[in-house]
């Protein structure tokens, strides 16, 4: 008879090595996929590496810059969704609530093009941050006060987004006639760069640390994860839990809205269905790949943007870039069976004498 | 009235790969599991049938080859959340990024030179019956509705639907009477892959005309087949309704009159999940009694941390 118990909370040496054995497992599985596809997984392996670092000759910085401007929006979605996942609040809803903030900040990209500069990145970082948050408020308070849920609620909401941008193109906002577009906005409203890239990956690292230091050295973020541990422990201790859900949701989708905004503002200086190039959900594999831990998670976004810039950068006649979509998804897999390893023991029982 | 029997037709046209995915779904759902990787197992499946359907020409063997493919990435999903005890919802998505990703590649590399095609002989067999009245069904129609039928009469007739929906309302209490739980998630969930695969067939047989697009074939019908499920209250025969309805939607706007094509097209494609939202705004409270949701759906069971 085999049993299953739980183990008691492990050490850091232990911990260390299951994740590096949950690592080595996914470069096996990935190796396997590679093989299956005909490739040698080892130099497919390298030409990732490669695609990712090296630049052409005379830019040699083009590949890293370019491998960071994928880094930045998965990121900052991974953050965003960590705040409500810490939570135990299953907001599927990072697509949507980046999208409503690239929309917030693109109109006042349409509206506003000539007010100076500076003045103008603030207004559209903030109402990128309002209406992200915003967007992700409506299924908190339908959650806290009718019980809809979530999990549901916030992924129908990524649609609803999804074809209001379908319908600002090709509605109000089109630019020609009978052409979806919205067009490219003025000069003005681009966001600054610093080494090349846009200044977001600043952003994007202050708000690691600061999300961090608010997840452990604050009173709300405390509350939050009491509230993600057990709502009634939150209640009985005096917190105010459908307040502290509405405040986490609202920071959660602000994030991601900020994320819309660097997008439009940094990266795509137009309004497009495909602006958040499925970050939303990508964003959701990677913070429970980084188990919520905000460092973590800029490690993972790391290699989950090295995965991606490499792939895009292999010939799609040796392999399709959507592989890097494989490779992510046996990394997370992965990282899953292990945890089942660094949370139980398995036990032989002997059969009764 | 020929334009509304064609509207019809067009509606369960568009509506049978929800019917698949929804009942795919469903049955996982029923079971305690919500599956999110709905979408992924459709577009293997799609991919998987359309590749057994141009090398076998036979449309038996490619729907088989797309139950096949679903149930297998449904078994790897049932290994995760029911043995290893991952969090269905992580297990679910991660699920849907690989089978996108996965038939995207092998996919790429079917396409590689010219889209293939359906064989000429095996199109004109899968071409949509016209029915005496002027209304048209499609072969591959029939076996969504035959599954439809019989799910119903599962759940509501026999004894083991009665464990099934038993596990899904509380694991606990079934464990006890000594249902064996895993065992009926597996099942559940292996069985409602393999018919969401074969959704994903459909789509890539008769949706996209026999000819296989490598930008994706699915794209975001797997989405809606979850909303369904919950604008349907797991019910399998309200399931078909609501599927021809939502082909309906998708349908519409090459239907309606002129005057009223001043409705932008986004909003016909809105349609669907606002609908949905309605449902889940409309139907939700602990206390309801209309609320028709498996009790456990999307907690987990492990009989030690009882």
């Amino acid at each position: 008879m085999i049993r299953i118990v739980k183990r008691p909370e492990a050490g850091r040496r232990r911990n260390l090595l299951i994740w590096a054995g949950a690592f080595v497992l996914a470069l096996l599985a990935g190796a396997a996929f590679l093989a299956l596809l005909g490739q040698k997984p080892w130099e497919i392996y390298g030409m990732i590496l490669k695609g990712a670092f090296v630049g052409s000759r005379r830019n040699p910085l083009s590949a890293i810059q370019a491998t960071i401007v994928k880094f930045v929006p998965l990121l900052l979605v991974s953050l965003g969704l960590t705040l409500a996942f810490q939570m135990r609040f299953w907001n599927i809803g990072g697509e949507g609530q980046m999208i409503l903030g690239a929309i917030a900040a693109s109109a006042f990209a349409l509206y506003t093009p000539n007010l100076p500069q500076p003045l103008l990145a603030i207004l559209m970082l903030l109402a990128g941050c309002a209406a992200g948050g915003l967007w992700a408020l409506l299924p908190a308070v339908c959650k806290v006060r009718l019980g809809v849920n979530e999990t549901l609620f916030t992924l129908m909401m990524n649609y609803v987004a999804l074809y209001l941008v379908a319908y600002l193109q090709s509605g109000p906002w089109q630019r020609t006639p009978g052409f979806a577009s919205v067009g490219s906005f003025s000069e003005n409203i681009r966001l600054p760069k610093l080494f090349g890239v846009h200044i977001g990956w600043l952003l994007a690292l202050a708000l690691t640390a600061l999300i961090w230091a608010y997840l452990r050295h604050t009173k709300q973020g405390y509350e939050l994860r009491v509230a993600g541990e057990s709502q009634t422990t939150a209640r009985y201790a005096g917190m105010r839990v459908g307040r502290i859900v509405l405040r986490t949701m609202f920071f959660s989708g602000a994030v991601c809205g900020l994320a819309g905004m660097i997008q439009v503002a940094g990266i795509d200086y137009t309004l497009s269905t495909g602006v958040t190039g499925g970050v939303g959900f990508t964003g959701i594999t990677l913070a429970w790949l980084a188990q919520l831990n905000p460092p973590a998670i800029a490690l993972a976004a790391a290699v989950f943007s090295i995965l991606e810039k490499g792939s895009s950068s292999i010939p799609p006649d040796i392999m399709a870039a959507e592989a890097a979509q494989v490779l992510q998804s046996i990394l997370l897999f992965s990282f899953l069976i292990c945890e089942f390893f660094r949370r139980y023991a398995i036990r032989w029982r002997a059969a009764k004498p | 009235m020929s334009t509304f029997l064609n509207f019809l037709s067009a509606a369960i046209l568009a509506g049978t790969p929800l019917l698949y995915g929804t009942l795919g779904e469903l049955i996982c759902e029923k079971a305690g599991n919500l599956n999110l990787g709905v979408e992924g197992m459709m577009w293997v499946g799609a991919l998987a049938g359309f590749y057994a359907a141009i090398t076998s020409q036979s449309a038996v063997l490619a729907l088989l080859a797309a139950f096949a493919s679903g149930a297998a990435c449904a078994a790897f999903y049932a290994f995760l959340t029911v043995s290893v005890r991952a969090n269905q919802n992580v297990a679910g998505l991660t699920l849907t990024t690989f089978g996108v990703g996965l038939s995207l590649v092998l996919g790429h590399r079917m396409a590689s030179h010219t889209a293939p095609q359906l064989p000429h002989e095996l199109k004109a067999r899968l071409a949509s019956w016209a029915l005496p009245g002027g209304l048209s069904l499609n072969p591959l129609t029939l076996p969504a509705l035959i599954l439809c039928a019989a799910a119903a009469l599962f759940y509501a007739k026999t004894r083991m639907g009665l464990h099934v929906r038993a596990v899904g309302e509380n694991p606990g209490a079934a464990d006890a009477a000594g249902i064996h739980v895993p065992l009926v998630k597996y099942v559940s969930i292996i069985l409602g892959g393999g018919i969401c695969g074969m959704g994903g067939a459909f789509m890539s047989l008769i949706t996209a005309n026999g000819s296989w697009q490598p930008s994706g074939i699915v794209n975001g019908f797997g989405w809606i087949a979850v909303a369904l499920v919950i604008f349907v209250r797991w019910n399998p025969l309200l399931a078909v309704l609501g599927s021809f309805l939502f082909g309906a939607f998708r349908s519409m706007n090459y239907y309606i009159p002129n005057r009223m094509a001043a409705i932008p097209q986004a909003f016909y494609q809105m349609l669907p999940f606002v609908l949905t939202i309605v449902v889940l705004l409309a139907t939700s409270g602990r206390k309801n009694a209309r609320r028709a949701e498996p009790a456990a759906l999307g907690g987990s069971y492990f009989r030690e941390e009882r």
